[in-house]
């Protein structure tokens, strides 16, 4: 059997490889919204996540108030409070309080997804080895993303501000054809936002996606509460 | 205002929420309805983040929605989220070169 580190390193190379195509769109938006290739760098260093990094650069681009940024990353990112409960739950008795401190910074989708998955006990040297790799990957991706935008042609770099959103779609859709569910509350979500941004082009960005997402979650839970083993499932 | 401060007030906000209840929470939760608004928010969210910014992301409405119609049916096929993210790319540039 590996070691723990190791296993986790092995665990985290896919997610790795997903992340950098992903992070690279990022990069790429990052520095088209303005910033700069290390301000990109260290906002993927210090978040680790998708979604609340493509809100949060919106809101720096648009000049969006603080209050609005710690709002949307709140309700953007919920979900991880959600996957760390879930985690806790798992820990060997080796992960005590500092190494769930550190662990806690790489609780991300795809990582949750995956430790979830392990048949025992997860330790804190499993985590780490599988966080490190991930987490490399994402960055990198963000660099070379962020440095790729000023050497590719603009015709090729505008087409990759797709990319990220082909990810989102990319998580939805599946999930959407195999649950009317799902389906309802994407469907009403989408609807909202274009709403907003249609008739209410005053409210903020970051603010209609906050509305927009609870409101259509709300109806969701009210019109199909859903049963404890689908909320069990990892769903994206 | 500084971009610093931004990111710190991002990066905080995100560490905690993993953060607490990883370090603090003990027992689950138990109420239906809050957890069946759990259950949605991430496809909410990743939903109302995707429409309608999708159709402004390549700066060109038409190569968007190309990318966005071939993003739509792969991944309706469950092809891997690399395959459906690039072929979205690929799609928007090539559409992009005869506009």
């Amino acid at each position: 059997m590996r070691k723990p580190f190791s296993r986790g390193m092995l665990h985290g190379l896919p997610i790795a490889l997903g992340y950098f195509s992903v992070s690279f769109g990022f990069g790429i938006v990052a520095v088209q919204s303005g910033l700069k290739a290390l301000e990109a760098v260290i906002i993927s260093l210090t978040n680790l996540t998708s979604a609340g990094q493509a809100m949060g650069v919106a809101i720096i681009a648009a000049g969006g108030s603080l209050i609005e940024m710690a709002a949307t990353q709140l309700v953007i990112n919920m979900r991880y409070a959600l996957m760390a409960i879930s985690l806790s739950q798992k820990l060997d008795k080796s992960f005590t309080t500092p190494h769930r401190l550190l662990a806690a910074y790489g609780i991300t989708d795809e990582i949750f997804a995956v430790a979830a998955a392990q048949d025992c006990k997860l330790v804190p040297a499993y985590m780490y080895g599988m966080i490190s790799v991930a987490a490399a990957g994402w960055v990198g991706g963000t660099l070379a993303g962020a440095v790729a935008n000023t050497l590719l042609p603009v015709s090729l770099t505008s087409a990759m501000g797709i990319m990220l959103y082909g990810m989102f779609i990319a998580i939805i859709v599946p999930s959407a054809r195999e649950s009317h569910k799902i389906f309802s509350a994407i469907v009403i979500a989408a609807m909202l936002s274009c709403a907003f941004k249609l008739w209410l082009p005053s409210v903020s960005v970051g603010f209609a996606i906050i509305i927009s997402a609870v409101v259509a979650s709300v109806i969701g839970a009210m019109l199909f509460p859903v049963d404890s083993e689908e909320t069990e499932e990892e769903t994206e | 205002m500084s971009i610093a401060i931004y990111i710190l007030v991002m990066a905080g906000v995100t560490y905690l929420i993993r953060m607490l209840p990883f370090a603090l929470f003990r027992r689950k939760i138990k109420s239906r309805f809050f957890k069946s608004v759990l259950y949605y928010i991430p496809f909410a969210v990743l939903s109302a983040m995707t429409f309608p910014s999708i159709f402004y992301a390549t700066g060109n409405t038409v190569t968007a929605v190309i990318g966005t119609v071939v993003a739509v049916i792969l991944a309706y096929f469950k092809l891997p989220l690399i395959v459906v993210s690039v072929a979205a790319c690929a799609a928007a540039f090539v559409a992009g070169l005869f506009l």
